[in-house]
Formats: structure tokens, C-alpha cells, sequence
């Protein structure tokens, strides 16, 4: 498994260092937009400079390396164990090289062993598929952005949010809201309406592996993404909250069913270091392409 | 865009005003949640570290030691300030802070304390751990990295031209409250 260790180190370097092209996309229209001269724009101007530097450096773009989290799709007859122990020891030299800061910590001791391996890290889900090929996306969340998620179980009297999707749109821009200057915009919200607790912020997790510029192809989801991204955009909280025109570059929705007697909304908040990455494996850990 | 150099008086913090682009020089410390909590609970500084007229930056910063065994920052960010509250304003006032480093503000307890004791909250961007690293010539040492590891120890760090926003002065005003009032009233319009 020497191969695909070599090959995960890579994945974790790539995401800690840079942003996918999609999102450096994005960061750079909301630059163009800006007011000239405001401090709006020279956060922004800071970021695009950091976006440079840290590809450059090969070091991470935020010292927030955040939970690191893969989602594994993987043929039939693969062997996960050998996999999760693999990515266990990619993480731990990731870490040694300093692309993964030292970032797990005994939440009952506070002790932290400078190895980012321990119960609960790194997350793999593993998903199988009918093909030989091996997929694996990473995401690193940081904590700033992951601390302002929020979730809602609708009716949600002080915002008169009923079981609807307005009462859906309600709660997620009181996420937006409520996450300002904390979670390190402009960000991307990753919502699922629907499922019970766990599996509401799970998927709406999954979401943050959309690119930024696709569409939902449900009609009723996509209108919602672009009037809640629209909505949130004339709000005034900007970047990092300094005031200004763009506080989200992106919202992606999801449905999922529920039980009648729950409706819950799980939003995720992604910073503007949205760090995200992926490849595809052939059967011998060759990397055959890049995702993002 | 204004030069503040280090010593950081009580004149200097007093002249900064919310919106004032500034870029520090000089020593600052870092502190995150355990050493908040720690200096809070009555827990005792090294005697290396004076914070007196000092700056306390929110961060954990990525640090390794190079090949001649020398720490080198390698991402060093500020992180959310708003978990410090509740200790803030005591540590503003027991220890004599004239700045804080962070992001996303603090809440009417430091800025009162700012007010009172003359501090200001600088907002450093978030993420741009590689933009502020750069800033950061030197590693003096590391002080109760036993106890709290890496990120929650207390670095300190020569700083050159380090680029801040002030977000809150120390006459009571706050960016972060004007902005939560204004895009509050923007967002009741269009629900």
C-alpha cells in the first residue's frame, strides 16, 4: 500500500495548499465587484495574495487545518480496513510535514499527541460502486467555519418559520446571519432540509463536494440556492464581515426525506478557504485525473 | 494605512479609531482558549512572558522545527476571538493589554474593557495564515507548550508590518455591532 500512501500524502498537500479552481474563481469576480478603496476589498486583496503565497510556499492556506474528512467511493471486494489504515498513517506524515497542523485533541484530557490519529480522526465514508476505479475527495474544515453551522427544527416560532420551503429560506439566512465576521467569509453554505439529526448534517456536508458554478437540477432547490445567495449578497456583511457586497459565493441545497414528526434544516458553513480536493485511482493507485 | 511600532502606549492605542487600516510592529504574544481560560482561573505567566502594554494575538499557528532545529511558522492565522469573551475583559485589565489580534470581534464586555483601560480589537483576515506568516521574522520561544501543545501554547513572535483592520476602539465603537444592526434591518425587509 506504499503507492497509495505516497498518493494520499499528495491529496492532503494539494488540499491544504490550495483552493479549487472553481472557488479561486469565484474569489476573483467577488474581488472585480467590490468597492474600490474600502477595507472590504483589501481583506479581499489579502486573500487573493494568500491564495498565491500558500501554492506557491506549499504550505497551508489557513493554520486551521481543520477536520480532515474523506469520502472514499470504492469498487467492490476492496479492502476498506487496509484503506482506513493507510489514510491513518498518509495523515500522520502529512502532519510531520506540516501540511496538516497538529490538530486533534483528547476532548476528555485536552492532550493532544501531535498526530491527528485518534478516535474520530481522520472521518472516512466509504461508499461502494460498480467500477474499478477508486475516488477519493478530501475536505479540511476548519473549526471558525464548522462552529458557525447551525441546525433548525422548523416550525421555528421566533422567525415564524413554518414546514415550508420559505420557512426553509428563513432559517438558513439567519444562519447567514448569525455566522457573520465568525466563520470567515465570503463562504458557501452546504443545506440539507429533511433526515434525522446526524444524517441532516452529513448530507449537508456532502454538498460542499458540489462545484461552485454547477446547478441544482432540481428546479424548487436551485431557485432557492440562487434567491438565498442573492439575498444573502445584499445583506451588507461582506467580507469577514467588514461590511460589502459579497458575504456568500455559493449555496448548495439538498433534500432528503424525514419523519413526519421532525423537519429539520442542517446547515454548514464552508470559509472562503475552502479546501477541497479529490482524484480518481486506478486499480494499480495511479492517480488517473484530478476532481476539482 | 497606519505604522504602529511597538512600544504600544496607552496614547497610541487611544488614537486608533474603528476602520483605521493598520500594520503592527514589534513583539506580540499568542493566545488561544487554554491560556485564556488558564490566566483566567488564576493560572501563573512564565516569567518570560509581560504582557504589559503588550498585544495578545488569537491564533495557532502550524510551527516546525527546520533542519537547524529552528521554529519555523508555517501558517499562522488568527482564529475566532468571540470564544475569549467571557475571560477577555479580566485579562484586558489584570495584565494591562493594550491590543487584541483576532477575528470575527468580541462582544460589549471587551468592548467596555477596551474602553475602560485602553485596548483596541484589531481584525486580522481570517484564513490568510501564509499573508500574516510572511509577517512573522522571528520566533523568540514558546511558553507552556507542555501543558497545552502546539496551536494553545503561547508563542512569541517578532512582527513586521503585520496587516490589521481596527473593528473595535477603545471609545466604544464597534464595526461588528454596526454591521449586525445594519444587515439585521436589511435581512427583516426581505423575509
Amino acid at each position: 500500500m506504499n503507492g497509495l500512501k505516497q498518493v494520499l500524502i499528495e491529496l492532503i498537500r494539494r488540499t491544504s495548499v490550495e483552493v479549487p479552481d472553481d472557488v479561486y474563481k469565484s474569489i476573483i469576480k467577488a474581488l472585480e465587484n467590490e468597492k474600490k478603496g474600502t477595507i472590504a476589498e483589501s481583506a479581499l486583496k489579502i486573500i487573493d495574495k494568500n491564495i498565491e503565497l500558500a501554492k506557491r510556499k506549499s504550505q497551508p492556506l489557513c493554520q486551521d487545518t481543520g477536520s480532515v474528512l474523506f469520502y472514499v467511493d470504492c469498487p467492490i471486494g476492496m479492502n476498506q480496513i487496509d484503506f482506513e489504515e493507510t489514510a491513518k498513517v498518509a495523515v500522520k506524515e502529512a502532519t510531520a510535514k506540516g501540511y496538516l497542523r497538529q490538530n486533534s485533541v483528547d476532548s476528555i484530557t485536552g492532550k493532544n499527541d501531535g498526530t491527528n490519529v485518534g478516535p474520530g480522526s481522520p472521518v472516512l465514508h466509504f461508499h461502494q460502486h460498480n467500477s474499478e476505479n477508486i475516488i477519493v475527495k478530501l475536505v479540511l474544515k476548519g473549526g471558525g467555519c464548522e462552529n458557525v453551522g447551525a441546525q433548525y427544527s422548523l416550525p421555528y416560532e421566533k422567525l415564524k418559520a413554518s414546514r415550508d420551503l420559505n420557512g426553509c429560506r428563513k432559517v438558513i439566512l439567519d444562519a447567514v446571519l448569525q455566522a457573520q465576521g465568525k466563520g470567515c467569509g465570503p463562504g458557501v453554505l452546504g443545506v440539507c432540509i429533511g433526515g434525522d439529526r446526524a444524517t441532516g448534517y452529513e448530507y449537508s456536508k456532502r454538498q460542499l463536494l458540489r462545484k461552485l458554478d454547477d446547478r441544482n437540477p432540481d428546479s424548487r432547490l436551485d431557485a432557492l440556492e440562487q434567491d438565498i445567495l442573492n439575498t444573502a449578497n445584499e445583506l451588507g456583511i461582506g467580507p469577514m464581515g467588514f461590511g460589502g457586497k459579497t458575504t456568500l459565493l455559493g449555496v448548495k441545497i439538498c433534500a432528503i426525506n424525514r419523519v413526519p414528526a421532525s423537519f429539520f434544516v442542517s446547515v454548514s458553513y464552508m470559509c472562503w478557504a475552502f479546501r477541497r480536493q479529490g482524484f480518481v485511482l486506478d486499480s494499480n493507485n495511479n492517480i488517473k485525473e484530478w476532481l476539482y | 494605512m497606519i505604522k504602529l511600532i511597538a512600544p504600544f502606549t496607552e496614547e497610541k492605542i487611544r488614537a486608533l479609531k474603528v476602520g483605521d487600516e493598520v500594520l503592527i510592529t514589534g513583539k506580540i504574544f499568542t493566545g488561544r482558549d487554554a491560556v485564556h481560560k488558564y490566566l483566567y482561573e488564576g493560572g501563573k505567566l512564565p516569567p518570560e512572558v509581560n504582557l504589559k502594554d503588550g498585544i495578545i494575538y488569537h491564533c495557532g499557528p502550524v510551527v516546525i522545527k527546520d533542519e537547524k532545529g529552528e521554529w519555523k511558522v508555517m501558517a499562522a492565522g488568527p482564529t475566532t476571538s468571540a470564544r475569549e469573551e467571557p475571560y477577555q475583559a479580566q485579562i484586558i485589565k489584570e495584565f494591562s493589554i493594550r491590543g487584541i489580534i483576532g477575528k470575527g470581534g468580541m462582544g460589549d464586555k471587551t468592548l467596555q474593557a477596551c474602553k475602560e483601560f485602553g485596548c483596541v480589537y484589531f481584525h486580522g483576515v481570517g484564513g490568510a495564515a501564509q499573508v500574516l506568516a510572511e509577517c512573522i521574522k522571528k520566533v523568540n520561544g514558546v511558553y507552556l507548550m507542555e501543558k497545552f501543545g502546539s496551536p494553545e501554547a503561547i508563542w512569541e513572535f517578532e512582527v513586521e508590518d503585520f496587516p490589521v483592520v481596527v473593528t473595535m476602539d477603545s471609545h466604544g465603537n464597534s464595526l461588528h455591532k454596526e454591521i449586525y444592526e445594519l444587515s439585521s434591518r436589511e435581512l427583516a425587509k426581505r423575509l
